[in-house]
This record gives C-alpha cells, sequence and structure tokens, in this order.
C-alpha cells in the first residue's frame, strides 16, 4: 500500500486551523498595500482535517525509526537514550517563551543556565571560555576554526597560515569547514595502529599551517596513544590543535582535551549530552577554547557580573556573529539538565559502560567480521565486511539486513580508509540483552551471507518499503510533489 | 579492450583528435571506478581550459570527482545531453557518453598521451598498486 | 543517575568476555600524562524529582510572553502554535531519530521532509527546497556563497534595510570565504534602488533583500531583482513566510533563491533557538545547493518512498569541496513547519497574514495619533513598523513593561539614524484590547 503523501488527502473545503477574531476594523488588503506587493496565485496548500492531520503524521512516525523504537548503533552519532525529563524542563514557558530580545533582567535564569553550561564544558573538556552559538557540530568546527583563524591574523600570521592539516580518518564535516573557512586542507595518513602517521604529520607541518584538526578517540574508535607527540609537533611549528567533539562520549571525566594539548573543541550537544537529534537536527555545538583565544569567540558571550548575568558584546577581536542570536537555547536546556542530573560521577560511568559496551561488542563480533584494528577501542569501533564480500555481499546488504531484524544500521562505508566499513557505536545506555541480540543478529547475517547472498542482496523485506532506488532518484531528482505529475522536473 | 582509435592520459580520459579537434571523455575504467555517475558539471561552453585543468564535476554514488583536460585550448562544444542523461557515461563512455569537444592551442601536449596498450598496461599496473 | 541498564553483575561478566580484568585496563591505552587525576567539578548528582524542580526554579527566574503581552518581532515573532504541532512533533519516533541516511526504515521522516520541501516550494513559488539550514542567519550566508558558487563571482551586495544579525552572520562567513560584502542603503525606509544600481556589476555574484525588512517595510523586490540580473548577477529574497499568505511570493517577482527564518512555522520562540533555516531556488541552481534534500524514488515493487538524494553536493562525499559544511540541520523544526502549514491550509494562511496586517495596522493608526509617536516613513508594512517616539525608546520599553507589556525594540543600537525609534510588531495572537492598552500606557509615558 502506497502511504499517501498530505497534499493527497486533500479535499476542498475541510479545515484544521482555527484563528482568532479579526476584532478591529477590517480593511481590504487593497488599501492597505500596493497591487504590485500582493500575492497572485495563491499557495496552494493542502486543505485537511485535524484529525486526518494528526493520523497521517501519526502513521508517518510509525514509520520512523528512533531511539525510543530500538537499538541505533550509528557510529559516530552517539545515538544514546534521551531522558525525558529534560523534554519536559525544556518545555517549560520559563525557557519557551522567551523572546531573544527581552531586556536582560527579564531572562536571568537563561543566561544563568547558557552561563554554568558554559562553565560545565569547559570543566569537562579542559578549557577556560566558551561559546554556545553554533547550531551543530559542523557549526562549531567552522567557529572554531574561524577562531584560529583570527588568532594567526593578531599575531600577523594570518596570510601565511593557509593550510589545515586532517587526517585520513577524519569525519567529512572536517575538511568542509576547514574549505568553509577559506583553507586548503591537508590529509595525513594514519598508521598501522590507525593514530595519525607522525612521519607524515612531520611531513605536512611547516609554518603554512594554521591547525591540525583531530577527534581523540579517533573515527576508528581507537585512542592516538601520540597525542602528546603530535601535540608538540604542531604546536611546535606555531599551528593549533583543533577537537572535533564528535567522539566526547568516551571520555568524559577520564581525560580532557584540554589536558592532551587542543586549544579549540566543539561539543555535540545532540550526542555526548543525550539532546535527542530530531530526525537530524536541531543540534548544538558549543565551542570551548583556550584563554588566549577567547576574545575571538563569536558575541554576545554570557558574563557574570556583580551577580547579574549579562550578554556581553564589546569584545573587539571577535570573529564576530556565526547566527542569530545566542544559539540553540532549547537543546542546551536539555543539555544543561543532563550534565545536572549525572554529575562528574555519573558522566564518568556513562564514558566507561560506552567504552565497555563497545569493547564487548567488538570482540563477541570479531570471529565473525574481519577487525582490522585488532586493539581495545574505546566508544565504538571499525570492523569490515570484507570477509563477506568474498560472496558477493557489500556492507550496504549487511546493513539493509539489520533493519529486518529491527535495528537501526551501523554507519557503512565510513571511515573511508577501511574498507566495507562498519562503524559501530552502542552507547552505555543499551542493556547486556540488547546487545546479545544485535551479535546474533550480526551472526545470522555472515551466516546467512555464505549460504544465501541473494536474501542479503535484496533486503530489508519487512520495511513498509523494499529497497529504494538511490541511482535513479539522484539521476532524475523527484525533490518535491505535483498535482497530475506529468514531468519528472522539480 | 581499450578502443584504438583514440589517445589516453594518466587521468583516465580519453581523446579523439580530428584536425585541431579533440573529443573527451572518460575511459570505461574511470566509469567502472566512478560507479553509477548521477549528476554532471558541464563547463561553459567558449571557455579555455588548460592541458590538466578542470573540465567538468562528476557525481556518482560513492563519489564526487572531476574531468581535467588531457589537452588545453577552447572549448567549443559540451555534451548537454549529460545533464538530463548522467548515465551516458557509464552505458557508453566512448558514444554517448562524451564530455566535451576543445579546440586544441598546442597539439604537441598529446604527445605525452598513451595508446589503447600502453593504457591497459598503466590501469594493470594502477590496480596491483591497489 | 547516569541511565545505564549494566549492573556490577553484567559489568564484571562483559568484562570476562571481553578478556580484560579491570575496566582500567580498557582505558590503558590513553597515556598516564593526559589522564584526569581527580573527578570533574561539577555540582553533585541529582534525582529525577530535584532536578525538575531545580529546571522549574531556573525557568521562574525568566518573565515569559505569556505573562507579558508581546509587541517585541524583530526576527522572532510570538505566533500561535497549535496543539497539534507541539503533539506531533513530540512523537518520538520522530524526535530521537537520527538523520535518515537508512531510508527504508526511516520512511516517517523522509516522507515529512519531502512535504515540507514541497509546502516551502509553493509558499515560496520557486523550484526546489532543501530539508533545511540553521536559522535564517546563516541562510542568507549560505544563499551568498551558492550564488558565488554558481556564478564564479566573489561580491555580493545587500540591503542595510536587512536584519543586522544576518548580515552580521554573511560578513562573518564571507571574510573568510574571501567574498566581498557591500551594503547598499535607505531611501524613504525601503532599500534605495538607485544606490543599489550603482553599486551592483559584473563583478557582483548576488543582490541580498528582505521584505518585509528588518524595519517592517515590504521592500521593492521587483525592482531590485532587476537591476541584478542587468548585470548578470542573481536576485536573492530573504522572507517572512508567514508574510505570503498575502505578499507576493520571490518565485512571483524574480527570485533566483529565496531564504528565510521559518521559526514562525510552529516554533517556539524558546529565546532565539532552535529555529528554521529554509532555502528554496531555482531548478537549474539545485546542484549548488547546500545541505540535505529528500527525493522521490521507488522500490523493485514499484512502491513509492522517499531517500536522500544529491549527496554528492555534501560534504560526507565531497568533503573539501562540498557545497556547504552543514550536516545537521532542523529537520524537527522543519518537521513542525510542515504540520503546522497543512493545519493553516490554503485558506488559513491567508487569513493568517490578513489577521496580522489588519492588527499590525490597526496599532499603526491608533499609535502614530498619539501626541509625540511618529511614523518614521510611509513605506508599505506588513505586520511590524517603526514609530518616533517621543522620549528615548529605551525609557518608553521600561514604562511598558510596569503595565506588563513587552515593547518593541529600540532601534539606535543597529541603526543610529533611528536613535529616537522603536520596531513594533503585532501577530495575530494581540487582540484590540491589547493593541488599545498598548497605546494607553504609551499615552501615558509621553
Amino acid at each position: 500500500m502506497t502511504m499517501p503523501l498530505i497534499f493527497e488527502r486533500s479535499e476542498a473545503g475541510r479545515r484544521a486551523y482555527s484563528l482568532p477574531d479579526c476584532d478591529v476594523p477590517r480593511k481590504d488588503a487593497t488599501e492597505l498595500l500596493p497591487g504590485w506587493a500582493l500575492r497572485k496565485r495563491a499557495a496552494d496548500l493542502p486543505e485537511v482535517s485535524e484529525v486526518d492531520l494528526v493520523r497521517h503524521y501519526t502513521k508517518l512516525s510509525q514509520r520512523n525509526h528512533g531511539v525510543d523504537v530500538g537499538f541505533y548503533p550509528l557510529g559516530s552519532c552517539t545515538m544514546k537514550y534521551n531522558p525525558k525529563v529534560n523534554e519536559d524542563a525544556a518545555a517549560l514557558p520559563g525557557f519557551n517563551a522567551l523572546h531573544p530580545y527581552q531586556p536582560e533582567e527579564l531572562v536571568q535564569g537563561a543566561l544563568e543556565l547558557m552561563y554554568e553550561l558554559g562553565r560545565y564544558l569547559c570543566e569537562i573538556g579542559g578549557m577556560d571560555e566558551a561559546t554556545l552559538q553554533p547550531a551543530a557540530g559542523a557549526h562549531g568546527e567552522l567557529t572554531g576554526l574561524m577562531i584560529i583563524k583570527a588568532y594567526h591574523e593578531s599575531r600577523g600570521d594570518g596570510a601565511k597560515r593557509t593550510k589545515v592539516i586532517v587526517p585520513d580518518s577524519a569525519h567529512g564535516t572536517n575538511p568542509a569547514s576547514a574549505a568553509f573557512c577559506g583553507y586548503k586542507v591537508v590529509e595525513v595518513k594514519s598508521d598501522g595502529r590507525g593514530g595519525v602517521d607522525l612521519d607524515s604529520l612531520r611531513a605536512a607541518m611547516s609554518d603554512e599551517v594554521a591547525a591540525l584538526m583531530l577527534t581523540n578517540p579517533n573515527t576508528l574508535g581507537l585512542f592516538d596513544e601520540n597525542i602528546v607527540e603530535i601535540a608538540k609537533i604542531v604546536h611546535g611549528a606555531g599551528g593549533l590543535l583543533y577537537y572535533d567533539g564528535a567522539n566526547m562520549n568516551a571520555i568524559m571525566g577520564i581525560a580532557r582535551p584540554g589536558d592532551m594539548g587542543f586549544d579549540v573543541l566543539h561539543f555535540n550537544l545532540h550526542k555526548t549530552f543525550s539532546t535527542p537529534h530530531g530526525g537530524g537536527g536541531p543540534g548544538s555545538g558549543p565551542v570551548a577554547v583556550k584563554k588566549t583565544l577567547a576574545p575571538f569567540l563569536p558575541v554576545p558571550v554570557v558574563e557574570k557580573k556583580d551577580g547579574k548575568f549579562v550578554l556581553d558584546y564589546a569584545r573587539p577581536q571577535s570573529i564576530g556573529k556565526v547566527k542569530a542570536f545566542y544559539g540553540n537555547f532549547n537543546v542546551m536546556v536539555k543539555a544543561y539538565a543532563y550534565i545536572r542530573a549525572l554529575g562528574a560521577k555519573g558522566l564518568r560511568e556513562a564514558s566507561e559502560n560506552a567504552v565497555l559496551n563497545a569493547n564487548y561488542l567488538m570482540r563477541k563480533l570479531a570471529p565473525y567480521y574481519h577487525l582490522p584494528y585488532d586493539r581495545h577501542c574505546k566508544h565504538e569501533f571499525v570492523l569490515s565486511g570484507e570477509y563477506q564480500l568474498a560472496s558477493g555481499v557489500h556492507t550496504g546488504d549487511i546493513a539493509k539486513m539489520l533493519l529486518d531484524y529491527g535495528f537501526h544500521a551501523p554507519t557503512v562505508y565510513f571511515p573511508l580508509i577501511v574498507k566495507e566499513a562498519i562503524m559501530v557505536e552502542p552507547t552505555e545506555t543499551e542493556s547486556r540483552d540488547t546487545l546479545d541480540a544485535f551479535v546474533d543478529a550480526m551472526i545470522g547475517i555472515a551466516q546467512l551471507a555464505e549460504k544465501d547472498p541473494e536474501a542479503l542482496h535484496t533486503a530489508p523485506h519487512k520495511m513498509v518499503v523494499g529497497r529504494l532506488d538511490d541511482v535513479t532518484a539522484a539521476r532524475r531528482p523527484v525533490l518535491r510533489w505535483r498535482p497530475n505529475k506529468q514531468t519528472n522536473a522539480g | 579492450m581499450y578502443p584504438e582509435n583514440v589517445k589516453y592520459s594518466e587521468k583516465h580520459e580519453w581523446v579523439r583528435v580530428e584536425g585541431k579537434i579533440a573529443t573527451v571523455g572518460i575511459t570505461s575504467f574511470a566509469q567502472e571506478q566512478l560507479g553509477a555517475i548521477v549528476g554532471v558539471g558541464l563547463p561553459e561552453e567558449g571557455s579555455k581550459v588548460e592541458k590538466h585543468g578542470a573540465l567538468a564535476d562528476l557525481d556518482s554514488m560513492k563519489t564526487a570527482d572531476q574531468v581535467f583536460a588531457p589537452v588545453g585550448g577552447k572549448i567549443v562544444k559540451v555534451n548537454r545531453a549529460l545533464e538530463q542523461h548522467p548515465e551516458f557515461m557509464n552505458d557508453d563512455p566512448y558514444g554517448d557518453g562524451w564530455v566535451a569537444v576543445i579546440e586544441m592551442a598546442d597539439p604537441g601536449e598529446l604527445d605525452g598521451l598513451m595508446s589503447a596498450a600502453e593504457y591497459e598496461a598503466f590501469v594493470a599496473e594502477e590496480a596491483s598498486k591497489g | 543517575m547516569n541511565y545505564v541498564p549494566n549492573t556490577d553483575r553484567d559489568r564484571s561478566e562483559m568484562l570476562a568476555d571481553i578478556g580484560v580484568s579491570s575496566m582500567e585496563e580498557l582505558l590503558s591505552d590513553i597515556p598516564r600524562e593526559v589522564r584526569l587525576q581527580r573527578h570533574l567539578a561539577l555540582p553533585a548528582p541529582m534525582s529525577e524529582y530535584d532536578l525538575a524542580r531545580h529546571m522549574g526554579a531556573l525557568a521562574s527566574k525568566n518573565r515569559t510572553t505569556d505573562d507579558l503581552v508581546s509587541f517585541l518581532g524583530a526576527g522572532a515573532y510570538d505566533h500561535f502554535v497549535p496543539s497539534v504541532v507541539r503533539h506531533l512533533v513530540s512523537r518520538s519516533e520522530f524526535y530521537t531519530a537520527y538523520t535518515p541516511y537508512q531510508a527504508e526504515i526511516s520512511q516517517g521522516m523522509l516522507q515529512a521532509i519531502f512535504e515540507y520541501q514541497t509546502l516551502m516550494c509553493e509558499l515560496t513559488a520557486m523550484d526546489v527546497s532543501n530539508a533545511s539550514l540553521y536559522d535564517g542567519a546563516t541562510a542568507v550566508a549560505e544563499a551568498a556563497a551558492m550564488a558565488c558558487r554558481q556564478t564564479r563571482r566573489r561580491q555580493v551586495v545587500i540591503s542595510v534595510a536587512v536584519h543586522p544579525e544576518y548580515r552580521a552572520t554573511l560578513r562573518t562567513y564571507a571574510r573568510n570565504l574571501g567574498i566581498e560584502v557591500l551594503e547598499t542603503g535607505m531611501k524613504d525606509g525601503v532599500t534605495d534602488i538607485e544606490e543599489l544600481d550603482r553599486l551592483v556589476s559584473s563583478a557582483t555574484a548576488c543582490v541580498i533583500l528582505q521584505s518585509p525588512s528588518f524595519l517592517g517595510s515590504v521592500e521593492p523586490m521587483g525592482k531590485a531583482a532587476e537591476v541584478a540580473h542587468r548585470s548578470g548577477a542573481l536576485f536573492v529574497a530573504c522572507v517572512d513566510p508567514i508574510s505570503l499568505g498575502i505578499l507576493a511570493p520571490p518565485g512571483e517577482y524574480g527570485a533566483d533563491i529565496a531564504v528565510g527564518e521559518g521559526q514562525g512555522l510552529g516554533s517556539p520562540m524558546s529565546f532565539g533557538g532552535p529555529y528554521l533555516g529554509f532555502l528554496t531556488c531555482r531548478q537549474d541552481l539545485v546542484r549548488n545547493m547546500p545541505g540535505r534534500v529528500a527525493g522521490e524514488t521507488h522500490d523493485p515493487d514499484g512502491r513509492r518512498g522517499y531517500i536522500l538524494t544529491l549527496q554528492a553536493r555534501e560534504q560526507h562525499i565531497r568533503r573539501e569541496r562540498a557545497t556547504s559544511n552543514i550536516c545537521s540541520n532542523e529537520a524537527l523544526s522543519a518537521l513542525a513547519a510542515a504540520v503546522y502549514l497543512s493545519w493553516l491550509g490554503k485558506d488559513g494562511v491567508r487569513e493568517l497574514a490578513d489577521l496580522c496586517l489588519q492588527k499590525a495596522h490597526y496599532a499603526f493608526d491608533r499609535i502614530t495619533a498619539l501626541p509625540g509617536f511618529e511614523k518614521a516613513s510611509r513605506a508599505p508594512f506588513f505586520k511590524e513598523f517603526v514609530v518616533r517616539t517621543p522620549i528615548p525608546p529605551e525609557e518608553v520599553s521600561a514604562g511598558l513593561l510596569r503595565s506588563r507589556i513587552l515593547g518593541g525594540l529600540p532601534l539606535g543600537r543597529h541603526y543610529p539614524e533611528f536613535g529616537d525609534a522603536m520596531l513594533i510588531a503585532v501577530t495575530e495572537k494581540r487582540t484590540k484590547e491589547e493593541i488599545d492598552s498598548l497605546c494607553r500606557a504609551l499615552e501615558g509615558l509621553a
């Protein structure tokens, strides 16, 4: 059965809306606005009743997998449980019904929350000052790199330092953010243990390098043991170290990027600090920096002056604004509540159990799937579908088959340095029972790959749709609905 | 397995030469490596390109790549059909999948290009290096 | 509290299965010298009840727009959010999902995004929409970068009447991307088209205007588009989606890219975020468009389905050559917008826009009839307008608060020439009685 679109449920004259009466003397729009300013053709929005609307989107929700539905071991995404109390807190009118331009004295609670959250994040990351303005992780990367650029420029070093180094295992956002910040991207290789190859790094390092971007543990889920040496090499050539916080869930209370030598770091509140991903967003990507970089943070910064919280715009060396207002406040409320609920002990336990769960899964799966880097992982690990490739089964097939077991698939084909990569991040909020069920599914799939590869090629079989044709979707993009479709265009 | 009537570059383009006119496309090996090509960004007709300069953008399902000009000159024609039918590059790389026609500034630039046999050996060597 | 299901017994058995004797062994590859040798200095953990009380106490330190009668706009608007929106975006199958990379298990979100894209195309009268950007400010910056890629030019011209925070964000992005930003001024409360014409040249990638402008004026968008196109530049229209129930949409006056802030479409004001950046454009610009996009396709049995497509533009494929670095977007706000626009429907969106228009004009007529309060221009406006005040607008704001009214935005910080003026917004939520009491309060202050 094809699921109708909301437009296909439309019936002229139906309505869900109710609006307040026009209690002021009404004039015709043509009296109030010039003719050229008026819309000629009405927007063809659907006309549905409220119950139609509710059922439509409720049905859509039932065609969607979330953490509340089941296991979501998507590597590098930290799909941990999102505590409900945080949702309730964020929905309080005292946080929700605030205009960003209300006078400071009317929003002291909101500013206090932001101020304290910034301080907590600095403590967790080993940093000195933070901005909460970036709306997502990639936005945090861009902001952090802009801060680095402003720092070098302030030292008269900006024109020369035109390059940013990223390892070949980096998230795609790292090179994209560097390029969006006007930098040339230089890639360095990984060594045999999955860390940064020190010789490649030394060769790439020069006085033209503005920064090295790194996540540690890296995208292979491995802690780079050479981090102190790496920091020495980069700092020695006048470069700065940028920490991609996507993998912070491995190290809370265990080690701090600031203590490893990083100068700038962004957090993903929607990963590490349990705020829900919202089906793709909103996220929140606060950036924390060492003291020397604090003057360059975006404005405004929340400050505490004489017991009052204020928005400080008087920062002449600031990079400026990276978005309107102060960031994704509603997300901050949830992250704040999470940190307050867990405290130091809870955060550390969260990270330890994330690491434990990942190692447990890795060891259970290693007999059945190729493990390219055989050492203790941190919060996630990367397998390869190489064994299965021998029977013509690709990692993509394995991912699709997992859906039939009621699990979301791990991240696949990333990182790029592992052939047929399968990147698994269980998080700390999964029980051993869930992990064992996932192991059983993965073993079953490995066996099926040998016996009946065709079953995998055609997976999934139990979803609301079968495997969708992504090639046609890209070659003949249909990006919107049109009534009586006669053309594929648009 | 590679057509004899064209010359090949190390970046896996082919060139068919008639006088000063060079028709350029990507090789069957290149299209196999890219997988399903789903989008092509073409240059403007009449613009100039240097040897090794970026000629066109290619989007495939797994990567984004570029076609580089094996010879420099003026781009006299581009294959607009690819905008609606990028699959031509997979299905018929030496025919309907051609990318652009270049009026060569210096036919001497053809000198470094490979014959079919040389290209086949080159590809085999590339593959052995992984 | 840590939401961890593992028991002590689980932990010790799991460690044994892994083949290590302790948790510490799993952490042994972290060099001693970078290990934290103390506990994090954070407040003590709290039970759920204590946390709920604490959060309630913190929230109660704020005065909300529910307690006050708000005439504050300036880029964040107090529109009514119907209950269906809150309920449907609270379906946790939606909000606890990640980006729908595995299409077959994420059809709900993908279809909702596809519907959102269609709704935004209809509203703006453009061909294609992406799946959302962070907010209106970053949407303007992304549109500028997109226009530079498309035209291979490195200069944008933006009107000073565009939201100051959007311009500030554009400047930050542009400086780092090596894009030159020129600003064009205002005349009679709207963008000065003659000055714009002088600034725009064959070096200009795009012209950016906002309508209604930050100051509320309906801008001469058609004329600005003509100026841009004469020089081969693109025209970027930044618009208030609510206004499009009644105002001409970007597609009707020749815009190439339409962007804006979609907070008004079902998202609460939430002290500035999360909001909804939208971007729609002409069909032929699609491969230079930033951000995710959902497309229709089918499965082997011919069943219709939806999938993220044109991904070769994006960072995870194209890396440093991507159209943008954006990854996470504002999907849940886009879902809210889809529900909200479907709730309004064809008639509702027009009625809503008309209500804002009527109430704002009633307020304008009443306020400017008060002695000492004067209109700042004769430009046409939609739901927001500027009035000059007889006493400093900051004092007006403070005075209004005593009557539990949240006044308009004093403009001096952003526009020194409007140092004696206030930007007043009137949405459909304001009643005649509330507007009349605003006027009484203003009269008492003058």
